[in-house]
């Protein structure tokens, strides 16, 4: 045991003295973060809006100006049929439509209630979501202000659409994909450099004929990987829910074990790469190219995979990222319990396993 | 051959078809100091390796320090030292961290360790260097230094693979006063070298060539026998031989 805990602390010298590294491995993150969480999210800034107006009157137009003087919308357009509106949206150019029935006014009057549609162009979900919001809060806003004015409560319906997209899919889920990707470089990368640095310098042969189990060596190299790691979930975490504002729906304990368990898949993709490689470059590229990029294409963070033909379907089944991505949407985003993730964590326990098996196999085979 | 340290008996090692090591047998008593030359690719490090338990021999018989070679690893392990021709020691660590490191690893206490490294550090006149990252010392002094920390755990024979690779004459000297003082001191060595001045200060060498041994005997014995002036030219006469090369 204190074998293990000087090799664990020689490690930690080995992280914490190459500065560079330590940097990109925590600059990395919350860079990441920021860069998935400002750029690609929704900028609603000035969104454009068509308006089409059956009723015009004094109700439609005081919710028309209170949309114009409101920052997030200008209004590009006013329709005068249906078809118009869709036109306008078609081209893409502006993001939602607000549609007035006939006897707006007059209903909101004489039965205290009327309806009004709101269609988004939820080819960007988040996008969409965020417009459709913002224009149901002017109206709602509206609603407050005239419920002392006129007799008697009024309510006033939004009937949102999504257009194009109605079920929000492959919407831009980036922490849990970030996390994903964060993990997958760290663990990785990290470890399989780690081991192959060993073998590079001439250090691992000391090591092999010391009484040090070869076994311990792989797991003392992955603890300061694994302390590494779970920090930086916490500053993702930290980042998305105080920077970014999104919170985290689920409980933070099952996210955390639940990314533990991914972190583990991950060490062990870094230790097999680190057995079949004998140089750092090589293991580099292998969990650059080999690793990096298909958790791109195949975890479904950037590409619904729902949209990929059939055999790359199959592939993305492979891929481990994919499955902790659900897991961890799952507990952040929709705020789901373990019931609903058990599936996904027995495949990751599976596939983990697997690696474990094969890679600790060739690791004492390379010692014969 | 109760007595040796290292005691082997038509020890070979395949690879597929390749014969790496074919059927040596030889035997080194304790503090004696045992040069292993040959060619490259001659086998020397793959017998070397079996002799480390870095690698299973295909068959044969092997002791070391007494242990069988298949079935105690474990105990060889725990009674050999071991330094490589490439430099073994953590670069980004300082020479009291590696000191402190090797010494954990093979189970000293932390107390061993403090005196131990000490008197090493003393003893290599590194006082001034002793918290300064290995990566900063010139190469003579981390080869010694490596020497050193080999040593340590006071094993009963240690393994130098190339010791002196690229080290100028005057460390070389003064690493090969640190060997004569180790086996002074009872330590088996077991060394191999491209030097040949450095074959002369063996008490016995063994010559490999194509995976065998070709000769085996103290050096002035071997220059009797081939009747030649100097070591250079004993391993000369016999690598001449070689049908593979590197």
């Amino acid at each position: 045991m204190k074998q293990f805990l000087v090799f664990v602390k020689k490690e930690f010298y080995h992280v914490l003295r190459d500065r560079k590294t330590l940097l990109i491995l925590f600059g990395l993150p919350i860079v990441q973060i920021l860069i998935f969480g400002f750029a690609l999210t929704n900028e609603v800034k000035n969104s454009g809006i068509v308006v089409a107006d059956f009723a015009k009157d004094p109700a439609s137009q005081m919710i028309t100006t209170k949309i114009e003087a409101s920052k997030y919308f200008d209004i590009y357009q006013t329709a005068n049929t249906i078809e118009e509106v869709d036109e306008a949206l078609k081209n893409g150019k502006l993001k939602a439509a607000i549609i007035f029935p006939e006897n707006f006014n007059h209903d909101l009057l004489h039965e205290g209630r009327a309806m009004v549609q709101v269609i988004t162009d939820a080819s960007d979900p988040n996008l969409a979501t965020t417009v459709g919001n913002y224009l149901s809060a002017i109206i709602s806003d509206f609603e407050q202000d005239h419920q002392d004015n006129l007799a008697g409560r009024i309510t006033i319906i939004p009937e949102t659409r999504m257009l194009y997209n109605p079920q929000l899919k492959g919407e831009h889920n980036f922490v849990p994909g970030v996390m994903a990707l964060v993990l997958m470089l760290i663990c990785v990368m990290m470890t399989a450099i780690s081991i192959v640095r060993e073998k590079e310098t001439g250090t691992m042969e000391i090591l092999l004929v010391s009484p040090f189990r070869p076994q311990l060596v792989v797991l003392s190299k992955a603890v300061p990987y694994l302390v590494l790691s779970l920090i930086n979930i916490c500053t993702i975490l930290a980042v998305s829910v105080f920077i970014l504002k999104l919170p985290v729906n689920g409980s933070i304990f099952l996210l955390f074990a639940e990314s533990t368990l991914f972190i583990i898949t991950c060490l062990s993709l870094g230790l097999l790469i680190s057995v079949r490689t004998q140089s750092q470059q090589v293991a580099m590229l292998i969990s650059l190219m080999g690793m990096l990029l298909p958790t791109l294409l195949f975890s479904g963070f950037m590409f619904p995979i729902e949209n990929m033909p059939r055999p790359l379907q199959w592939i993305s089944n492979i891929i481990p990222a994919k499955w902790f991505y659900i897991i961890a949407k799952s507990v952040m985003i929709k705020g789901l319990g373990f019931a609903a993730i058990w599936k996904e964590t027995v495949i990751l326990i599976g596939i983990t396993l697997f690696l474990l098996t094969v890679s600790i196999k060739k690791f004492k085979i390379r010692l014969a | 051959m109760d007595s040796a340290m290292i005691y082997t008996e038509n020890l070979t090692k395949k690879f597929e078809k390749f014969v790496a090591v074919d059927a040596i047998s030889f035997s080194v008593k304790p503090g004696e100091i045992f040069g292993f030359l040959g060619a490259n690719g001659a086998g020397k490090t793959t017998a070397m390796r079996m002799l480390c338990g870095l690698s299973i021999p295909t068959s044969g018989k092997a002791r070391i320090a007494g242990f069988d070679i298949y079935r105690e690893t474990e105990n060889i392990k725990r009674n050999i030292g071991y330094m490589s021709q490439k430099f073994s020691l953590y670069e980004d660590l300082t020479v009291n961290e590696n000191i402190r490191f090797f010494g954990g690893i093979y189970g000293l206490t932390d107390q061993q360790i403090k005196k131990k490294g000490s008197a090493l550090i003393s003893g290599l006149g590194l006082q001034n260097e002793a918290n300064k990252l290995v990566a900063s010392l010139p190469l003579g002094w981390k080869q010694k230094l490596s020497f050193s920390v080999a040593m340590l755990h006071q094993p009963k024979i240690v393994f130098l693979d190339e010791p002196t690779g690229g080290v100028d004459p005057v460390t070389r000297r003064q690493f090969w006063d640190m060997i004569h003082v180790a086996a002074h001191e009872g330590v088996t060595i077991f060394v191999t070298t491209h030097y040949m001045d450095e074959a002369e200060y063996c008490d016995r060498v063994s010559i490999m060539v194509d995976g065998q041994i070709r000769a085996l005997g103290s050096p002035s014995e071997l220059k009797q026998q081939f009747n030649v002036p100097s070591m250079d030219s004993v391993f000369f006469k016999l690598a001449r031989e070689a049908k593979r090369g590197d």
